[in-house]
């Protein structure tokens, strides 16, 4: 099905199920243990062996020798491979940047560079950690603020030049009668999900089948075909349940690739999983950034000249972090400037993680916006109101789909009490404590991706759909039973979601907030095939409708059931996209408003209470949509308070690199949050009119808890994350 | 203590000035003597009771409670976050206390009474905290849940039985089910899906059922 104009009424419309708050359809098996993920799938292939993987101890430079013997003879041994094996790195996909395993060259730290296969794990473990490597060590480039200031620009995409200007933002800016010129810096920062990467592998005769733990199936399929050198259609990807993965698992990684190469060796199947120490410097994170705000306004607050730039680091051949793309949208000015520029650092690979660019970017951004609105003397809320834009300010003819930041920031301060907010800093104290209030904007583009599934009537009337779409939390299994049960007039019960196999229809993945919106509306198509041919098969028109079990025209009304009497009806098709997202500028909106309170001895910074309102087109499951938003807003209090890779400029690694060290926010850290959703249906984003969530509630949060902190104490920290050594200094001296 | 001081030098520090040099020579690896070949892992006798049936157990002697559960029983819904004690992912119920299963060996719990998220409920009889857990959507990826659970279970028992926390106003006091609480109780376990405030209204839930 090619989606190429605005949809009409559709049976999704009917919201007999979709848009219902609806209990995960695996919540039993996750609930009670039974939910099986990639390392714990004991009985897909017998005598399982265990694989230990070994990193590299420096950041840079060459093997020059490893001596596995001791390893091979230790007890249990079945196989060892060491990265000298292949004189060559093994052939990396496009989406890798660092090579997952081969050759003598170190690219990063605890880069993979030797594997022991074993009957048991604590035997491989032991062995690997006889395996002895000599090293000649390189110099590299660990530091991105030495290394920013003579970064190139990154190239424009598709020809669009380095730097994107709309009018002329340097005249404008200092004409303007009102200016803020800022810096800001964002950590290195890691997904850090609770299942680490793992993979059983096993090998029958030329064919490959993976388990493993990974978001986009297609990706991963084709990646490993590349990098193993192998057809893709010898290799199948399995992954049903899978133990978060916020970026981090959208590309193959060192634990699928010495799985399949530990199984060859050792002729037996091989699970392994990455060890949590490793995780950080082995995989990718999310790069750390120095950015720049210019914002000029006129003294009544209408913004004249807004520019952003940007330095990231990266491998060589890597991406930058995207942290200006937001601010190409996200409110009006005639004149505009944006750039990034790119260093070369020698650190682990960065790559994306959830709302990559827009997460770091709205965290300096929206802070920007608090403290111009504060030069302004004008409230914050109507400070962006004002501001607000309904077209592409670089294109003005180009509108939004939807956009309806500003009901996002006025429901948002009226349901918070934003009203009681001082706007003068520091003045609020309940006993030690320093009380504030914070707003942010959060936004974040709606991507349109094809996606395809196949859906089958069995006999008896039960449906089943197949997809090789990912659930990694984020409750695709309940929304696709949903659109199931919604299309074909039958309760949610009566569909069996698979999902995860790459044996399966290629769906969109998940990544990107993109996964709802698209993996469903792949799912509307096939079942618009399937209503076809249940109507033919009944001898119906295709003006049916189906409710209730049954299939409805005029006076007859027949059981689903009854048109796969002769056996079962499989309907397989995908949605496609023509150009509404080129037309349209399709994004997600949302306010944050934060509550913070600090401790006026010791510096510590409490969140207590959060709120997000969000426009983000139909939510198609309110309860999992929540879900999504307060664990994305809860990733944002990491972001803003405590998560920091620690880089060690001297060796080139992240030094904290486990959950003891990496501070993700806990129980304590979290109050009770809020979630609204505006009702505003898109129907320009694809027949099920919805758009992304996943990421948007990331989106803006930091800085709505910095600006509440600033407002609680008057100390402006712009350095992430805001740690209480960073204020402690300078707070109020309480009396 | 201080053995590195007594050359001067520390291992880390010859790296920086070896690596300021430019390409430096360095080696990771052991300096022990290897087993010999043939060596056989040594195993122990381990009896243990996990969900009400007793496991007689041979287990090399490095084997984790957790990878006991996880490896040798076939439990999967005992997690593996971080095999460090740093996650909570593995929590399970030693003869009625809650415990990081990865931060023991199994051979220390011998005869002990374990139970896991199996021991709990079953996806057609659910313990009440579990179908709490799906009731307010206290999880997304599922992985930290089973630990979530576990935890939640003990905790509350805790509160009942009066073990006190430091977020008590009053140590000798009986703690209180509140909100503070039970986020304090339960901050060993990570959740980086971040449904925190969904399994705070799942345990007051429970708590408030059970009260
Ligand atoms: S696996 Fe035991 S605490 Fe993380
Ligand atoms: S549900 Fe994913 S870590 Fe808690």
């Amino acid at each position: 099905m090619k989606f190429e104009t605005p949809a009409g009424k559709n049976p999704i419309d009917q919201l007999k199920v979709v848009g219902r708050a609806t209990s995960r359809i695996d919540g039993r098996l996750k609930t009670t243990g039974n939910a099986p993920y990639a390392y714990e799938q004991h009985d897909v292939a017998a005598h399982q062996a265990y694989g230990f993987v070994v990193g590299a101890a420096i950041a840079k430079g060459r093997i020059t020798a490893m001596d596995t013997t001791l390893a091979r003879a230790a007890p249990g041994v079945v196989a060892v491979i060491g990265t000298l094996d292949h004189a060559q790195p093994l052939p990396k996909s496009r989406f890798n940047t660092a090579h997952l395993f081969g050759g003598p060259q170190v690219e990063h730290y605890h880069q993979a560079i030797a594997l022991v296969v074993a009957d048991s794990f604590e035997q491989a473990r032991a062995a690997a950690a006889l395996i002895r490597t000599d090293y000649a060590r390189e110099p590299g480039q660990f530091d991105l603020a030495k290394a920013a200031p003579d970064a190139p620009l990154v190239p424009g995409s598709k020809g669009k030049p380095d730097v994107a200007r709309v009018g002329d933002f340097d005249t404008a800016f200092t004409q303007a009668p009102v200016q803020l010129d800022r810096s800001y810096t964002t950590p290195d920062e890691s997904h850090a999900m609770m299942e680490p990467h793992a993979t059983i592998a096993a090998w029958d005769g030329d064919r490959l089948t993976v388990w493993t733990s990974n978001q986009m199936i297609a990706w991963g399929k084709a990646s490993l075909a590349t990098t193993l050198g192998m057809p893709p259609e010898k290799i199948r990807l399995n992954a049903p349940f899978i133990g978060g993965g916020f970026g981090g698992k959208l590309f193959i990684r060192a634990d699928v690739v010495l799985a399949a190469l530990g199984a060859k060796a050792a002729g037996r199947p091989v699970k392994l999983a990455l060890t949590r120490p490793m995780m950080m410097n082995n995989t990718t994170h999310r790069p750390a950034t120095i950015q720049r705000v210019r914002l000029g306004a006129t003294r009544d607050g209408k913004l004249t000249a807004i520019a952003h730039s940007s330095a990231s680091g990266d491998l060589p051949g890597g991406d930058p972090e995207a942290a200006v793309s937001q601010t190409q949208l996200l409110y009006a000015a005639p004149h505009r400037e944006t750039f990034m520029k790119l260093a070369v650092l020698d650190l682990p690979e960065g790559n994306a993680m959830r709302a990559p660019g827009e997460a770091p970017g709205l965290m300096v951004l929206e802070m920007a916006m608090d403290e111009m609105a504060e030069k302004l003397g004008m409230d914050p809320v109507e400070f962006r109101i004002l501001n607000d834009t309904q077209v592409d300010p670089a294109k003005p003819d180009r509108s939004f789909s939807q956009r309806h930041l500003i009901e996002c920031l006025r429901t948002g301060a009226e349901k918070f009490g934003w009203s009681k907010r001082n706007p003068k800093p520091a003045q609020v104290r309940e006993g030690r404590w320093l009380i504030g209030m914070g707003v942010a904007a959060g936004f974040r583009n709606n991507l349109l991706m094809k996606s395809a599934a196949r859906i089958r009537l069995e006999r008896g009337g039960r449906l089943t759909v197949e997809t090789d779409m990912t659930d990694i939390g984020t409750g695709s299994y309940t929304i696709l039973a949903q659109t199931a049960a919604e299309m074909m007039g039958v309760p949610l019960d009566a569909v069996t979601v698979k999902l995860g196999d790459s044996d399966f229809p290629a769906s969109a993945g998940s990544g990107g907030q993109w996964g709802g919106n698209n993996s469903t509306a792949g799912l509307y198509a096939a079942c618009v095939k399937l209503r076809a041919m249940v109507a033919q098969t009944l001898g119906l028109s295709e003006n049916a409708h189906f409710a209730d079990g049954k299939v409805i025209e005029g006076e007859k009304a027949l059981p689903l059931a009854q048109a796969a009497r002769e056996g079962p009806l499989t309907a397989e098709d995908l949605i496609e996209y023509g150009t509404l997202d080129k037309q349209y500028q399709q994004s997600t909106f949302a306010s944050h408003f934060v509550e913070a309170a600090v401790d006026a001895y010791t510096g510590e910074t409490r969140i207590r209470r959060m709120l997000a309102v969000c426009d983000a087109g139909r939510i198609l499951n309110p309860k999992a949509a929540r879900s999504q938003v307060i664990g994305a807003m809860t990733m944002g209090v990491g972001a803003a308070l405590s998560e920091e890779l620690a880089v060690d400029k001297r060796f080139g690694y992240f030094v904290n690199h486990d959950l003891a060290g990496y501070e993700v926010a806990v129980h304590a850290d979290i109050p009770h949050q809020e979630v609204m959703f505006l009702d505003y249906p898109d129907d320009k984003s694809s027949p099920m009119k919805a758009k992304g969530v996943g990421e948007l509630g990331l989106c803006g949060v930091g800085a709505a808890i910095a600006n509440a902190i600033y407002n609680a104490t008057g100390v402006r920290v712009r350095d992430y994350p805001i740690t209480l050594d960073k204020h402690l200094e300078h707070l109020p001296v309480l009396a | 203590m201080k053995s590195g001081d007594a050359f001067g030098f520390s291992r880390r520090g010859v790296l920086v000035g070896g690596s300021a040099a430019g390409a430096v020579l360095v080696h990771a690896g052991p300096v022990q003597a290897a087993p010999a070949k043939g060596d056989v892992p040594v195993t122990m006798p381990v009896s243990l009771e996990v969900n009400g049936t007793r496991h007689d157990l041979q287990l090399d002697t490095r084997t984790t409670l957790l990878d006991a559960l996880r490896e040798h029983l076939h439990l999967i819904g005992t997690k593996k976050g971080c095999d460090h004690g740093q996650c909570g992912a593995c929590t399970v119920i030693v003869n009625g206390e809650r415990i990081n299963s990865c931060l023991s060996l199994a051979l220390q719990h011998q005869g002990d009474k374990v139970t896991t998220i199996e021991g709990l409920g079953t996806p057609d009889k659910l313990h009440p905290m579990q179908a709490a857990f799906i009731e307010h959507d206290g999880f997304q990826c599922g992985y930290c849940t089973p630990g979530q659970i576990c935890s939640a279970v003990a905790v509350l028992g805790e509160i009942r039985r009066g073990v006190p926390s430091h977020v008590q106003e009053d140590i000798v006091a009986a703690p209180a089910v509140s909100n503070q609480e039970l986020r304090e109780r339960m901050s060993g376990n990570i959740c980086r899906c971040g449904a925190y405030s969904n399994i705070m209204e799942a345990m007051q839930h429970v708590a408030g059922e059970s009260a």
